[in-house]
């Protein structure tokens, strides 16, 4: 079984990002750049997967920069065999990621695509769905255990109030949720053994896919903040400013 | 225009996010009809009848549409999509699911967590988190949509007479199949929609002290929540999470007991009306946008909190 794990290169989870002064954009010059944390865990679900034996090739890929290509050796780090760039400077948004991945799947043939729920900059939740849905591909998100059964693969999801099971006929898409895993962390020797491995660049024109952008950013503004309140100090004060000054109790 | 909402129910009750979702709808104007597919789900739709603004309820009834599998619900949406200008969805684990797959199939771009309606084009939407708040348009012909709940009052439950309409239940998939939920049993109120929410932190230390916070919910008639690093560590169930990546909440009051306070966490709770923070780090993030900061040991404070309300 072949194992597609695309993995996107964003503004590192612990970097708060700031709007740009003229509201065209956040201001991601100069810093650091990270792996998304849901593709990560997608990359280690799908390298576990191949030393329990149930996949034999995992590919990693991902749409975007040439920098793109430093997520991708981190992805060949965890465990991905090899990493496949489709290169371009255009604004790539999820319908597009989804058509790009479309054709690579149709080239690769893999029998399942592990993607990351979210990516944490656009927080759009949408990019393994649209796949699936271009793909006729049956779907699990939120994943929380993923089983390969044969030709079937059973995932438990992340749901409002609990959990839901499903059994998917492979090819599927899944994507990942917090639980499913923790990432190892990348060793030395693995590092370096990562340089070693094949990367491939391709263009979105050479996949036969328009990646222009459909929505049109006119503004992006800080959201209107939230300034402290006081610190008191004790319990009794404290209900006494619920119920006298908040009045919410 | 015209523009579909697509119901959030459990074949017996309409979710309450769908009247947010159906207010989001009267926001951008125009005809709102509510599409119910589910199985044995004719209460469902008459309550949907009911809400206010709503004109038309179309119900497609069937055994494909019982468990709200992704690829039978989105070729249901699909199915009677024509015509349709808008196409909504709450942003909520079944909307999530399911919208992509109903935008991709008709080439256009998704438009997710909508907070504000500008035009009938042009939307407002969180991004990094809620850290900055992209306003952005669309030129696709249907615009498909997912609403963030919270950013929009539900519209009234009764006041609407709207007629119900039949149409036929799409085939089933055959590549998916339902084998089981475990959903929690509980009287409290729903995380999203309840008007207290009491959510624990790291500073709990274990899920032995995280039941510390029941008696406080019970008092406050309050749901429970926890943030991410509390779920990490396995004191709290995943679907208690609060944040970026977990359920966003603006309850009338939020109580974060033990809670530090980090961005993915405040993403989702910083539009609460009022926030109290309980934290023995005087220094702890919370405290920047918490309306009244109460520096304490949560073991102490919060029995005597449950003590003097």
């Amino acid at each position: 079984m072949k194992v597609l794990v695309p993995v996107k290169r964003v503004v590192d989870y612990n970097v708060k990002v700031r709007v740009k002064s003229d509201h065209t954009g956040v201001d991601i010059a100069n810093v650091k750049m990270s792996m998304n944390p849901f593709d990560e865990i997608a990359v280690e679900e799908a390298t576990r997967l191949k030393e329990k034996g149930a996949a034999a090739e995992v590919v990693a890929v991902s749409c975007g920069v040439a920098q793109c290509q430093e997520t991708l050796r981190t992805a060949m780090a965890i465990g991905a065999d090899r990493g496949i760039l489709v290169q371009t400077d255009t604004e790539l948004q999820p319908l597009a990621v989804a058509k790009l991945l479309k054709a690579l799947v149709d080239k690769e043939q893999p029998n399942l695509v592990i993607l990351g729920k979210q990516a944490i900059d656009d927080d759009a939740n949408q990019t393994g769905q649209m796949l699936a849905a271009l793909l006729d591909w049956p779907q699990a998100t939120n994943a929380s255990k993923v089983e390969v059964q044969g030709d079937r693969v059973q995932v438990t999801r992340e749901v409002d109030g609990g959990l839901e099971t499903l059994s998917l006929a492979l090819p599927a898409i899944i994507t990942t949720d917090l639980r499913l895993n923790e990432p190892r962390y990348v060793t030395l020797p693995n590092i370096m053994k990562a340089k070693k491995k094949p990367l491939e660049t391709v263009e979105p024109g050479a996949l036969g896919v328009d990646v222009a952008p459909r929505l049109k950013t006119l503004k992006v503004a800080e959201p209107p903040s939230r300034s402290a309140g006081v610190i008191v100090p004790d319990v009794a004060t404290l209900v006494d400013k619920l119920k006298n000054e908040a009045k919410v109790v | 225009m015209s523009i579909l909402v697509i119901a959030e129910h459990d074949n017996a009750q309409l979710g309450t996010a769908t009247r947010n979702a159906v207010a989001a709808a009267a926001a951008i104007g125009g005809d709102v009809h509510v599409l119910v597919a589910g199985s044995g789900a004719r209460a469902v739709a008459d309550q949907a009848a009911q809400v206010a603004g709503v004109s038309k309820v179309l119900l497609a009834d069937g055994a494909s549409l019982a468990e709200g599998l992704a690829e039978n619900l989105a070729a249901q949406v699909l199915a009677v999509a024509g015509g349709y200008s808008h196409i909504l969805f709450a942003a909520t684990a079944s909307g999530k699911n399911v919208a992509p797959r109903v935008a991709a199939k008709l080439d256009v771009a998704q438009i997710s967590d909508i907070v504000a309606v500008e035009s009938a084009d042009t939307f407002v939407r969180p991004i990094y988190a809620g850290n900055a708040l992209a306003t952005v348009q669309s030129a696709d012909a249907t615009k498909v949509i997912t609403v963030r709940t919270t950013a929009f009052d539900p519209a009234a439950a009764t006041g609407g007479s709207a007629a119900v309409e039949t149409v036929d239940a799409v085939a089933d998939s055959g590549k998916s199949q339902f084998v089981g939920r475990e959903l929690a049993k509980s009287d409290r109120p729903d995380l999203t929609a309840a008007s207290v929410v009491v959510s624990g932190g790291r500073g709990l230390g274990s899920a032995e002290n995280f039941k510390i916070l029941d008696a406080l919910a019970d008092k406050l008639g309050a749901a429970l929540g926890a943030s991410r690093a509390a779920v990490d560590a396995g004191y709290a169930p995943n679907d208690w999470q609060v944040g970026q990546t977990g359920k966003i909440v603006a309850p009338q009051l939020y109580v974060a007991v033990g809670i530090s306070g980090a961005i993915q966490h405040l993403a989702g709770m910083k539009d609460s009306k009022v926030i109290v923070a309980i934290n023995k780090d005087a220094e702890a993030p919370i405290f920047g946008v918490a309306d009244y900061g109460l520096v304490a040991d949560l073991f102490q404070a919060v029995p005597e909190l449950v003590q003097a309300l």
